[in-house]
């Protein structure tokens, strides 16, 4: 009946209804900054991949005789104290920060989310006991818990991992237990209750989509606090150690230079800004484009 | 209002518990002989005994567990392991430096962070809200200690006006402050533009409109006030980021605070200080967001009565 | 009833447009009517039909932009549209005065009621505090609320719907204004609160000598309470007439279709004849159906009315209509 439509919108766009996944897809791809803020993400992950491509060589052998050097063409961002290319440590390093990005992610997803959903769903004694260890891991601002928590396992990679993941878990207990509270309550729920569907089904099929929107956003955020809080142990030493290279770790060894070479700490706090920027930007935009509160 | 108090104190009880639990099963759970971790690298056999008897560590555990809270309450934190004082006396005396910074750090934060939510937010999509948008990005981006850096090698390297560290003067207080309340100020900017949109959206809003009261009016007294609301819960939390964060800043500038002392006694396996300091950061963190909810109250009316 | 006196309220080539990011929307689109001094009008419709719009570009309550508003809206003989913030607010609460759907949402949680009414006559007519505050607790006694002291005291989560709705009115007439637009005033409210509220505005309207816009789409609060009746369509008045002249004898078929649907306990019984419906939807705002706008939903349409917009026919001095069948 086109013919008879008086169409005021722009263009010939199709006004057919269209899923909400896709509704999204197009509302974050018209979000310029999201859209950069993936692009960055995208360029380190990109980074990561190809590093070895990037920068042949060992990024972490010294070479002593061109210690401290301002950047030159040779070294585009000049050498660290012990001669290393510091853009060759600041590629690599992406691979050492996305993978703990990604760890950390993992483990306050894998546990937080099903504890979560438990938590909300069951409510009653679980609940309780589930919420008051919330609670107390909630009671220590989250850095100072992962600071505890290496104080306890110990230096390194893994372990600042393990950490971090933890002071991450309850953050994402809380919002899947309130999303699932909020979600139980839902008339749907109460239908597949009364048909008699097992509750992991109700868990699984109704609840979890309801989750995952919240969930999406807070994961790009949680990365880009992973790469921070990664980046802080190693820069207070008891992080990533020398000489894996570590954004923070390398800002920390580059601390004792800052009044004779201060670009061996300036780049990779730059590295780590841009990474962290690139998560939040992204993080905003999908929270833009899933709220349905703002649908257009 | 009196009943809202008094619940929220209690509802900290089990978690003051909790954190004891949790630390002094951090303790136990380190590899080795507690009570030569206590005593650190530098005791005698006569002082590990010494330990390992005052402490019950040769008892069953829930009497070890209630000999500990026993030296909570007298506030009895050990003794160092590095220096040999008393750990309560190691944070007493470096605690209102953190205090201090702390202090400073959120209240520029709100003085700055507040109006600018609200201007940006009053103006939306225009080059002001976009200025406000992105430098908040920018500061939540930012990783603390790097900006520290950054600061001492503008104001103390290139430009000799300020101090890189330590303390003495006001002048030491400024760059630590700065640094400190960057992201607490971008953080707070952002939470004050997203509630005070989604409060002038309400139809409230309209409706004090439509009795043509002046838009500051509608701003300030039907608005801000019912934006506040969410934004002092993040004011508390916020709170507890700059506990976190004043361990980097203290670091970078040497400004000699708690958060320093639990670095270093990380960095020398000082467990009885590393467990005091955590466990003082845990407290102070809850007891300043149970003060938030009360606040919440005092704003919040329809919390007040039910 | 209304005779050849001046209008209070004279709308004249309204067109208010939201410019979105997928295209204009043209939710009012050329509306004009008068409201006379004392009388309530009732402007019916379907969801989405530009009613509210309206009412609330009366006021300039809408952010402008992504709205745009066109045209003339003389309120004793001044255009409203163009005075400037300044002016538009001193009559907005005191001349014009409008009461909105949702009183849970309507009214500021962190305001006590008492507040809520007197800062507008604190604004409007310059009483001091205390004198406002007894104003307000006067008017709550006006609405029925039955120990105003007290409750000017109190937030409004702590009461009911209906009394809710009865401090917003009491709310907009404080000051006394000579229109009241009400934006479905009972919709939200259970029926029983529902003839509360439409009594004390009936009672009150007496007393205030105040002319109402009554907006909603329920035909039995309009049989109630309107003395005359303007009907609209996808942003366009398709009907005005007296109310007893509309429910007898409605010319548009739109106007038909709503009196039709509205259940009959034992019609069915009676005539055999199910619950009429009006086929179709309402057309998306982003498509408006060429010609007349209700053509394909219409079950007397003519060709004409795929290609071209009806006229509007004048019957009597009281009633006109939007129709192609009346052309004739």
């Amino acid at each position: 009946m086109t013919d008879t439509i008086r169409n005021t919108a722009d263009g010939d766009r199709d006004h057919s209804p269209i899923s909400p996944f896709r509704r999204s897809w197009f509302k974050l791809k018209r979000n310029k900054v999201a859209l950069f803020g993936g692009f960055l993400i995208l360029l380190y992950i990109l980074t990561a991949l190809l590093a070895p491509v990037l920068f042949p060589g060992n990024p972490s052998a010294p070479n002593l005789i061109m210690a401290l050097e301002t950047p030159s063409l040779k070294h585009p961002l000049g050498t660290d104290e012990l001669g290393r290319s510091i853009l060759g440590r600041i590629i690599y390093g992406s691979r050492v920060s996305l993978s703990i990005a990604i760890g950390v992610v993992s483990v306050g997803l894998f546990i937080g989310v099903p504890l979560g959903l438990i938590s909300g769903y069951y409510g009653g004694k679980t609940d309780f006991i589930l919420q008051r260890i919330t609670d107390t891991l909630l009671a220590f601002p989250g850095f100072l818990l992962a600071l505890g928590l290496v104080a306890v396992l110990g230096v390194g990679l893994k372990n600042a991992m393990v950490s971090i993941g933890i002071a991450m878990i309850p953050l994402y207990i809380r919002l899947v237990r309130g999303c699932t509270l909020a979600v139980r309550e839902e008339i749907y729920v109460e239908a597949a209750k009364a048909v008699g569907t097992r509750d992991t089904v109700i868990l699984l099929r109704h609840i979890l989509p309801n989750v995952m929107v919240p969930i999406t956003v807070q994961t790009s955020l949680s990365m880009g606090m992973g790469i921070l809080f990664a980046a802080g142990l190693g820069f207070l030493g008891i992080g990533v150690q020398p000489p894996t290279p570590e954004w923070g770790t390398m800002l920390g060894s580059g601390r004792s230079y800052l009044f004779h070479a201060p670009h061996v700490a300036t780049f990779p706090g730059i590295a780590i800004f841009l990474a962290v920027l690139g998560f939040n930007l992204l993080g905003d935009g999908l929270r833009d484009a899933l709220d349905p509160r703002f649908k257009l | 209002m009196f009943q809202y108090v008094i619940k929220r104190l209690l509802s900290i009880i089990p978690v003051l518990f909790g954190i004891s639990l949790l630390l002094f099963f951090m303790l136990r759970a380190l590899p080795g002989d507690p009570a030569q971790v206590l005593a650190g690298q530098m005791a005698t056999p006569e002082d590990i005994e010494h330990i390992r008897h005052q402490l019950g560590l040769d008892k069953p555990v829930y009497i070890q567990y209630a000999v500990f809270l026993g030296q909570l309450a007298k506030f009895d934190l050990g003794r160092s392991a590095r220096t040999q004082n008393p750990v309560i006396q190691e944070i007493w005396a470096r605690l209102p430096n953190t205090i201090l910074l702390a202090v400073v750090a959120i209240t520029l934060a709100c003085l700055f962070g507040i109006p600018a939510g609200i201007i940006s937010a009053t103006r939306p999509y225009t080059f002001l809200d976009y200025l406000v948008t992105a430098a908040a990005l920018f500061g939540i981006s930012m990783p603390v200690f790097w900006l520290g850096l950054m600061l001492v090698i503008v104001f103390s390297v290139i430009l000799p006006w300020l101090p890189a560290g330590g303390t003495g003067s006001w002048k030491h207080v400024i760059l630590p402050s700065i640094t400190l309340t960057a992201f607490v100020v971008a953080f707070i900017a952002r939470m004050t533009r997203s509630s005070m949109l989604e409060v002038l959206s309400q139809d409230y809003t309209t409706t004090a409109r439509s009795k043509g009261l002046k838009e500051k009016v509608v701003v300030i007294k039907h608005a801000l006030k019912n934006a506040l609301i969410p934004i002092i819960t993040v004011v508390g939390l916020q709170f507890g980021m700059l506990l976190g964060g004043a361990v980097l800043t203290e670091t970078v500038f040497a400004w000699p605070g708690v958060g320093r002392l639990i670095v270093d006694s990380i960095l020398a396996r000082d467990y009885p200080v590393i467990q005091g300091t955590i466990l003082i950061f845990g407290l102070i963190y809850t007891l300043v967001n149970l003060m938030v909810d009360v606040i919440y109250a005092f704003v919040d009316p329809r919390i007040r009565y039910d | 009833m209304n005779d050849t006196k001046k209008p209070l309220l004279a709308i004249e080539a309204l067109h208010t447009r939201f410019h979105t990011q997928d295209g204009v929307v043209n939710a009012v689109d050329g509306v004009d009517f008068n409201v006379y001094q004392g009388e309530t009008l009732g402007l019916v419709g379907e969801s989405g039909c530009g009613k509210s719009v309206t009412a609330l570009s009366i006021l300039q309550l809408l952010r402008c932009p992504p709205a745009e508003i066109q045209g003339n809206i003389r309120f004793e003989g001044v255009n409203l549209l163009n005075l400037d913030q300044e002016a538009i607010r001193k009559v907005r609460g005191s001349a014009i005065s409008m009461i909105f759907q949702e009183p849970m949402t309507s009214l500021n949680p962190v305001l006590t009621i008492g507040e809520q009414i007197s800062e507008a006559v604190r604004l409007h007519e310059g009483m001091r505090y205390q004198e406002a505050w007894k104003w307000a607790v006067n008017m709550l006694q006006m609405v029925q609320i039955s120990g105003p002291r007290a409750r000017a005291r109190e937030y409004p989560h702590k009461l009911s719907g209906g009394m809710r709705q009865r401090a917003m009115i009491a709310m907009a007439l404080s000051c006394n204004p000579q229109l009241l637009l009400a934006d479905e005033p009972t919709t939200a409210l259970d029926v029983t609160i529902q003839a509360q509220i439409m009594d004390i505005m009936v009672r009150l309207k007496e007393e205030f000598k105040t002319a109402i816009v009554l907006i909603t789409h329920d035909l039995g609060v309009i049989a109630e309470m309107a003395s005359r009746v303007v009907v609209m369509y996808a942003g366009k008045v398709v009907e005005e007439a007296p109310v007893k002249d509309l429910f007898k004898d409605p010319r548009h078929p739109y106007t038909r279709g709503l009196l039709g649907s509205i259940p009959v306990i034992g019609h069915k019984a009676q005539t055999g004849r199910r619950l009429q419906e009006i086929p179709g939807i309402v057309p998306r705002p982003l498509e408006t159906p060429l010609g007349c706008r209700f053509h394909p939903r219409c079950s007397s349409v003519m060709d004409i009315c795929r290609k071209q917009e009806p006229p509007m026919i004048h019957l009597t001095e009281y009633r006109r209509v939007n129709c192609w069948l009346e052309a004739s």
